[in-house]
């Protein structure tokens, strides 16, 4: 099977999806000058004239513009450059488009793709760095998919092409030149499916996004000593898949729940709690949970990489968690 | 009242400090280019006719907003380019203790209120800045610098049109320098002119050859002393241009070298200021080899500075989240 980054992966998602359907349109800032800062919609416009829309500087227009033609027939992919702006238009986002299914009665599909790179890389700082699933998994409506792999994250974007309820696909900037092997042929994802990207006995590290290769890495330092370690990549945040991390801790009766959003409110406090109060019997140690320190990100580089936890710091926890 | 032309004095001033400005960032990307200098980086070279003779009207007590491009308002304003570079080397000595980077450097003693990474970020903030001034009674002034891009951002609308209701002591001052990082300012705006927006909010709209500083000089005042009479804001554009890239590395797909060559040979504001100097008999051969020698100086100074600074200490991690400790 050929291999590719992340970036081709999501490319190609994005060309078959477009080729196979004509509702859907892109558009966002610099999205056809050099295909975005990431260049994942390099080529579209070539490809699909007409189909791509680059924009003004107005995120709360981007987003809104994408909404109201979801709203009448199309399938917009919004980029916005920067997960961080899109605080830009969180009314856009919260208000409106996890709202108007629900309020209007059920009136109407609102199938919008809020593309979001997210997460630290090249020492950008504060403004440029943050990873905000926890935002957008408490807001009914929204549903949030974080990909760890190239494979995953093709087969995860074709499914939110094809959907029917807003997306915000967080794309780790880290992430974008990792490769995996993704086929040519047509695939999909299902949203809701956890993947178990390792099987182990002694310990669960559920992870997401950019915590998932660092927990692949984390076992297998791990396995020399002893210490089998499961692996479970979430996916997607909305919906989740409950029933996989309990399976897993329930075999395993050990859990550390990781990834890169400040600790506090972050992703991992739902996940843990949901463990704890579904699941507790099956836990023979407290839950684990291993996220970012709860501080803006810092620019200078001795500070910055103090920030997320890394490969040791699992591999640390998890011989505390079994010793 | 028609605006004094700038004193010899003030000329000098503004001419080593478009320089300090040129060479700053000139040595910044070079050390950006070593890997020393690390994060984004957004230089000002070739819109030095804009925040300097702006700046050139204001004390330590008056305040400024600026934007991700932020070297060019830091120096014009008048911070400490030690402290700058040290910063940008991450730097336990730098503004912000390492702790900004280039996208985020602020010094607040002399009113400088921030670069900063949101595009439109600053509009707020200059708009609050004039109304604690209105509040006081104190004459100061806010002087808010902003993108062609910027003004496409809600903050834009909702920012002016409240400095102008409340008729604050407010400069809005687009650098208009027609490109928003890839993206030309015609693409994405039918008012290119964003002076002739001002109309929608009830405020004098003017327009400057933002390459010419001399032209600035007067245009700014002007603006400024309206502010300071309580007569409310200004937008104030100024027509620029940025010799290189949006960023260090940007490979400038989106304009030729001849567009880039033609502005860079022949309006360099610089060289214009250099070109008045002269012919007023205001600059001699020396006094420019002077300046220049001066500020290259300053920077070899500025980078001994920040090479022998020491790296923020891991406990500074936790420091400066809330006015008290956390850990
Ligand atoms: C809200 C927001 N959207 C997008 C960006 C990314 N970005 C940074 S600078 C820039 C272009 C800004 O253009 P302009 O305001 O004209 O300033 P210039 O760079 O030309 O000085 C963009 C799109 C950002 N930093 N913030
Ligand atoms: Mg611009």
């Amino acid at each position: 099977m050929p291999k590719k980054s992340m970036r081709d992966a999501l490319r190609e998602a994005l060309h078959e999806e477009m080729e196979r359907d004509d509702s859907i349109i892109v558009l966002g800032e610099d999205v056809i000058a050099h295909g975005g800062p990431y260049a994942v919609t390099r080529g579209i416009d070539e490809k699909f004239p007409g189909r791509i829309r680059q924009t003004p500087i107005s995120e709360a227009g981007i987003v809104g513009t994408a909404l109201g033609a979801a709203l009448c027939g199309m399938r917009p992919v919004a980029e916005v450059m920067y997960v961080d702006f899109a605080t830009c238009a969180m009314d856009e986002v919260v208000n409106q488009m996890a709202k108007v299914r629900y309020m209007f009665g059920g009136q109407t599909d609102v199938p919008v793709v809020l593309r979001l790179p997210s997460g630290s890389a090249r020492l950008l700082a504060a403004q440029h760095s943050q990873c905000l699933e926890a935002w957008f998994l408490h807001v009914p409506g929204l549903q949030v998919v974080v990909p760890s792999t190239a494979y995953d994250a093709k087969g995860l974007l074709k499914t939110a092409l094809r959907g029917k309820d807003p997306v915000l696909f967080m794309e780790y900037k880290r992430l974008y030149t990792n490769e995996s092997e993704v086929p040519d042929e047509d695939y999909a994802i299902p949203f809701g499916q956890a993947d178990v990207k390792r099987e182990g006995r002694d310990v669960t590290i559920v992870a997401t996004g950019p915590m998932v290769p660092k927990a692949l890495e984390a076992a297998d330092l791990l396995a020399p000593e002893g210490i089998d370690v499961e692996v479970v990549d979430t996916r997607t945040l909305v919906p989740f898949d409950k029933a996989a991390v309990f399976a897993s801790v329930e075999k395993t009766n050990r859990v550390i729940v990781t990834d890169e959003e400040v600790k506090r409110g972050g992703t991992s406090a739902e996940i843990a709690s949901l463990i704890a109060e579904e699941c507790f019997d099956a836990l023979d140690a407290p839950v684990k949970r291993l996220a970012a320190a709860e501080v803006p990100m810092p620019f200078s580089p001795e500070l910055e990489k103090l920030v997320v936890p890394k490969t040791e710091h699992l591999v640390a926890a998890t011989r505390e968690l079994v010793g | 009242m028609p605006v004094e032309a700038p004193s010899a004095e003030k000329l000098l001033d503004m001419y080593a400090r478009m320089w300090r400005i040129r060479l700053f960032e000139e040595q910044a990307e070079y050390q950006s280019s070593q890997g020393k200098v690390m994060g984004a980086l957004h230089t000002y070279i070739g819109e030095e006719g804009v925040a300097v003779p702006i700046c050139a009207h204001l004390q330590d007590t008056d305040y400024i907003t600026s934007t991700h491009r932020g070297h060019g308002h830091c120096i014009a304003k008048g911070a400490d380019i030690s402290r700058m570079m040290a910063e940008l080397f991450g730097r336990s000595t730098g503004y912000c203790k390492g702790k900004g980077g280039s996208m985020h450097i602020a010094d607040f003693k002399v009113g400088m209120l921030g670069a900063n990474g949101i595009v439109a970020g600053g509009f707020g903030l200059a708009t609050g800045a004039g109304l604690a001034a209105q509040l006081r009674g104190s004459g100061q002034v806010a002087v808010c610098f902003f993108g062609d891009g910027a003004a496409n951002r809600g903050p834009f609308h909702e920012n002016i049109n409240i400095g102008a209701v409340w008729k604050l002591p407010v400069v809005y001052v687009c650098e208009n320098n027609q490109f928003a990082q890839w993206t030309p300012q015609k693409d994405v705006t039918l008012v290119t002119d964003i002076a002739n927006m001002s109309p929608a909010y009830g405020i004098p709209g003017v327009q400057v050859d933002g390459m010419d500083p001399l032209a600035v000089y007067e245009a700014a005042g002007e603006a400024i002393e309206r502010a300071r009479r309580g007569e409310g804001p200004t937008l104030l554009e100024c027509k620029t241009y940025r010799f290189h890239g949006h960023n260090f590395g940007d490979p400038q797909q989106y304009r030729t070298r001849e567009e880039i060559a033609e502005w860079s040979d022949n309006r360099d504001p610089i060289k214009q200021l250099a070109a008045h100097m002269r012919d007023a008999g205001l600059l001699s051969d020396e006094q420019d080899a002077d300046i220049q020698n001066t500020v290259q100086e300053e920077i070899t100074a500025a980078v001994r500075f920040a090479e022998s600074s020491p790296y923020p200490t891991p406990d500074e991690l936790y420091k400066d989240v809330y006015s008290y400790d956390i850990g």
